[in-house]
């Protein structure tokens, strides 16, 4: 199925949050994510099930002022 | 030094993280200045993208309290998604809550602002906003649950210093108990100085440091602005009068 992730189409095999993280090589990593511009905590990325056309988010630590 | 929901600084000296022209001469920054609160952001990471994990560990070993912001949201709702981002990513309830009103001046929109304190101080957050120096504005999020002020001296990244130092000093007065820091719009050390002697507890100034050039050296200078400036508030200052008045005694003076 077809979702965008960061605002780019991505085709995707993965059916959870937490399925797409690790396709994408950020199982382990430091990051925070939004599906739909909801907050998914990270707890609840195993059982955040992604349908066509969602809007994901991911974000890490950033320069800030 | 300032207390921030409970928890005492190390420094009056907030400094922004973005614009260095390297991640050595940040941490110099930091070194240099005793800054002791480090505002950062979430941002957009995907594929083999690592900048974000790397900066990560910059930012720890820094050893301060980290502040992340809401930089750059429009509405209350990517204000508050941003808010709950920022929490879990970097393990805290702090936030800098920022809902831009103008894209030129990049004032904070007084009515979202309300709107979002409210709900993240409801939801557990501690809630630093990025405010204009209106009283009325401050009041209510006072009465919303922020327990600090964050009133802007001037538009952000402008280095224009105080612009408004009749509403500063009137917002001192009117929240003699709550933790007030000017944020944004400082340019140079002897404003940053000027916020303290008016009684403010801590400045957060980001582009005048990363834009100088040399920016650890400028925060160096920023960091001991701020204690000169704080000094001198507890020093209690002179009145200010129109006529001058001499300070070498006029007695004795020889009749010649």
């Amino acid at each position: 199925m077809k979702i965008i992730v960061n605002g780019e189409t991505l085709e995707i095999g993965a059916s959870t949050l937490a399925a797409l993280l690790e396709d994408l090589g950020k199982g382990e990593a430091k990051v925070a994510t939004s599906v739909n511009e909801a907050f998914v905590p990270k707890h609840q990325r195993t059982d955040h099930s992604l349908h066509e056309g969602d809007r994901v988010e991911i974000v890490a630590p950033r320069q800030g002022g | 030094m300032p207390t921030f929901y409970g928890t005492e600084v190390t420094s009056r000296l907030m400094l922004g993280t973005a614009q260095y022209p390297s991640p050595a001469i940040l941490a110099d920054a930091f070194r240099l200045s005793g800054a002791g609160i480090a505002t950062v952001s979430v941002r957009r990471e995907a594929g083999g993208d690592q900048a974000g994990q790397d900066f990560w560990a910059l930012i720890r070993d820094l050893g301060v309290a980290v502040l992340p912001n809401t930089a750059g949201c429009y509405s209350v709702r990517e204000a508050i998604t941003t808010a709950q981002m920022a929490r879990e990513l970097f393990d805290t309830n702090w936030i800098k809550l920022e809902v831009i009103g103008h894209a030129d001046t990049l004032q904070p929109d007084p009515f979202g602002l309300i709107e979002a304190a409210a709900q993240l101080a409801g939801d557990g957050f501690e809630v630093f906003p990025y405010c204009t120096e209106d009283l009325v504005l401050c009041e209510r999020l006072v009465e919303v649950g922020c327990k600090v002020l964050m009133p802007w001296g001037a538009p952000i990244g402008t280095g224009l210093g105080l612009n408004n130092i009749y509403g500063l000093r009137s917002l001192r007065a009117h929240f003699p108990d709550i933790p007030l820091v000017v944020d944004a719009g400082l340019g140079l050390p002897s404003q940053a100085a000027h916020a303290m002697e008016l009684g403010y507890d801590a400045v957060l100034l980001n582009t005048a440091v990363a834009k100088a050039g040399d920016p650890a050296a400028m925060a160096q200078a920023f960091g001991l602005a701020v204690e000169a400036g704080a000094l001198a508030a507890r020093a209690d200052p002179m009145d200010a009068r129109d006529m001058a008045a001499p300070s070498t005694p006029v007695f004795g003076k020889a009749m010649l």
